[in-house]
């Protein structure tokens, strides 16, 4: 498939490819940050992640709408506000969860599932009884606008940029917290053994409620950086459920670096061989091979040894 | 070489009574008194109990969650879907075609040869063994890749609602091969014989609860023999039984080609009566419903799956098209108060409540004292470890 290019075309494409790939890539690890979290640390197989995301996405579009009625001066720096708005939203809106259902359901991961899954039907109706079942756009302000030319035949989306700087900055945020931070350390410590943790002091039932908040709150943001690259729907959420899950287990769970590597090999291969094979082959080729590796290694590709 | 020494080793009376209850529902109640078109709607929604039978062993008794249900599903139905559609294009019937002779998806869609995996499918029998066979095949791979390798619980159930994702893309994608998003449709006639009539519509009925009435006395069978007790034994603790020297994997392979099978037939069962089969039944969200049947009729209770996935399709028709935005609310708030409230199902409100008083009553009715004391309450459901 590669002889009918020039390598200088190969080359271009690749670079091409590579980028929009990044994007998916900025996409996955902000959603596949807070499900590492919430799955990798706790155990919880949270199926309304995506739903937390379009809330964040909803929330981005509400303050874009808002700014433009009442502060047309102020709509270029909106979308800093909506990340804020966005985390918030979401953050709460899990803490609730978790303290209404989650909580009672620690000891069987595997009805944690069905139960979020009866909870992004809620939320999903939700949203379609409140915003409409039409898809809504945001207006994206001036200066995320165009692309930059890099050589003739490479140019690159500036919001592309600004999606990706964001999720960097979100990783190096959460990776400072859960190994630098006093309250990171209490997670990890609950993580790799609850009686002990709560026989030193720690709150366990309270970091849960936290962690749990966190994970959703950054779930929000990706729903933000979504608004950037497409439509947000009632329903948008699920179709990246599949893919961020097997993001997080493919880098090993309770690792947030092999998250990392995993979201970055996963978006890459996916976007390269699109070119080549069409978007559909391509998903499959690559969630196969991802399969595939797991079976092998069931562990993932970093794996935390935790003591059971 | 019975396994059993008695009768009641097999069916307890309860369950017998269950049993009973259940065929007089679906042979003598339902057929009575709903015309052919609603009848025919039972149909379609008892191709779904077959799944959640199996779901019972998989889940219920071997702690194995599959999300991925609805791969065998549509293994069964398209495989059956094939063998149909190949006799709706026979040459005569696609006389206007480009290349007469194959499906029309595959004309529309610029091919002009029979893909080498449809060949097959002209044989009936090729086509029914497939049913079973195919789905078993599938799972078998799935179940020694992951069991050997004792991958379990949360992993299990992600991968296997990645391989439904996977099938489900593959299908869409696949167009001209698979009939792509709108799957196979307009299948008429089995072999000479319209499947659209009201006669046609009561034989597939009928047929539809023999084999799942076939699939539920083999899942009691199973049930009931050693391989059940070693099941609940894994559940609840896998590794004294993996110290007493038993080889889970096969244990866990087994049951999960068990249910990958029931589920084959389901799907066939389910294409029969439809008239087509489409990928909108193979996914990820299909394949969470399917658990969600046998939440609902209870985890541990073969009759209750199949009241369950009657149940909620029945609630999914009529609320769903009085109340489409309610419904979902509804469904919703359904999973959540069943998983938070009854992780027993149906049937476990029954046993606690109901059963103790229906053989108090069998006792009187009968005339004996106190004979035979039965365990009303079904096993609690064991911590599942959490897997690392």
């Amino acid at each position: 498939m590669f002889s009918d290019f020039s390598t200088a075309e190969l080359m271009a494409i690749f670079a091409m490819q590579g980028f929009a790939g990044l994007i998916l890539f900025a996409v996955f690890i902000l959603m596949a940050l807070g499900l590492a979290i919430i799955f990798g640390q706790m155990g919880v197989i949270n199926m309304a992640h995506g739903e937390f995301m379009i809330l964040g996405a909803y929330v981005t579009y509400l303050t874009s709408t808002l700014f433009s009625t009442h502060a047309p001066d102020l709509f270029g720096a909106y979308f800093f506000f909506a990340i804020v708005f966005a985390f918030f939203a979401a953050a709460l809106l899990g803490a609730l969860v978790e303290w209404s259902m989650i909580r009672f359901l620690y000891h069987r991961p595997l009805d944690t599932l069905l139960a979020t899954w009866g909870l992004s039907l809620i939320l999903q109706q939700a949203y379609r009884s409140i915003f409409g079942a039409r898809e809504v756009g945001v207006v994206i302000p001036d200066w995320l606008m165009g692309s930059y030319q890099l050589t003739d035949m490479i140019e690159v989306p500036i919001n592309g940029i600004f999606v990706m700087c964001l999720a960097l900055a979100a990783t190096v945020f959460v990776i400072t917290l859960m190994y630098r931070s006093r309250w990171g350390m209490q997670v990890r410590a609950v993580v790799q053994n609850r009686q002990m943790a709560g026989a030193v002091g720690i709150n366990s039932a309270k970091v849960d409620r936290m962690t749990f908040a966190l994970g959703c709150g950054i779930a929000g943001v990706a729903g933000s950086a979504f608004t950037m690259i497409g439509s947000t729907g009632p329903s948008s959420g699920q179709l990246y459920i599949v893919d961020t899950f097997l993001v997080v287990v493919f880098g090993g769970a309770g690792s947030l670096l092999g998250t990392v590597a995993s979201a970055f090999s996963i978006s890459q291969s996916q976007s390269i061989l699109e070119f080549f094979m069409g978007g559909s082959m391509a998903k499959v080729l690559t969630l196969l091979i991802v399969v595939m590796i797991l079976m092998f290694r069931p562990q993932g590709l970093f794996s935390l040894k935790v003591r059971r | 070489m019975m396994p059993f020494n008695h009768m009641k080793d097999y069916l307890t009376r309860q369950e017998a009574l269950s049993f009973a209850v259940l065929a007089l529902v679906l042979l003598v109640l339902l057929p009575l008194s709903l015309d052919v078109m609603r009848l025919n709607q039972v149909g379609k929604y008892l191709s779904f109990a077959f799944v959640a039978v199996g779901l019972v062993l998989c889940w219920g008794y071997g702690g194995i969650l599959s999300l991925g249900q609805g791969i065998f599903y549509g293994l069964g139905g398209y495989a059956m879907a094939m063998y149909l559609k190949l006799e709706a294009s026979s040459p005569q019937n696609t006389l206007i075609q480009t290349t007469p002779g194959i499906p029309d998806f595959m004309d529309w869609n610029r091919i002009t040869e029979l893909p080498w995996f449809w060949e097959p499918f002209y044989s009936l029998t090729f086509a029914i063994i497939a049913i079973v066979v195919l789905p078993s095949i599938v799972a078998y791979l799935i179940g020694v890749a992951m069991f050997k390798r004792r991958v379990g619980g949360v992993y299990f159930a992600i991968i296997t609602q990645s391989i439904a994702a996977i099938l489900t893309i593959l299908i869409i994608g696949q167009q001209g091969l698979t009939g792509g998003i709108n799957g196979i449709t307009d299948l008429r006639t089995l072999k000479g014989w319209d499947i659209h009539t009201d006669v046609a519509n009561y034989v597939f009925y009928f047929l539809c609860v023999f084999l799942l009435f076939v699939c539920l006395l083999i899942a009691q069978f199973i049930k009931k023999s050693k391989t059940g007790r070693i099941l609940i034994a894994m559940r609840g603790q896998e590794d004294r039984v993996r110290f007493s020297g038993y080889d889970i994997a096969n244990f866990k392979t087994f049951v999960f080609v068990v249910g990958a099978a029931f589920s084959g037939i389901g799907g066939a069962m389910f294409t029969l009566q439809e008239g087509f089969m489409s990928p909108s039944f193979v996914g990820v969200v299909p394949s969470i419903e399917m658990v969600i049947f046998c939440a609902v009729g209870g985890r541990l209770s073969l009759v209750g799956a199949v009241y369950g996935a009657l149940l909620v399709n029945i609630a999914k028709t009529t609320f769903g098209e009085t109340f489409p935005e309610l419904w979902l609310f509804a469904m919703g708030l359904i999973f959540i108060g069943i998983v938070l409230g009854l992780p027993n199902g149906l049937a476990g409100v029954y046993s606690t409540w109901l059963a103790p008083k229906v053989d108090e009553m069998l006792n009187r009715l009968l005339g004996h004292e106190k004979q035979n004391q039965e365990i009303y309450t079904s096993i609690p459901i064991v911590k599942q470890g959490v897997v690392s």
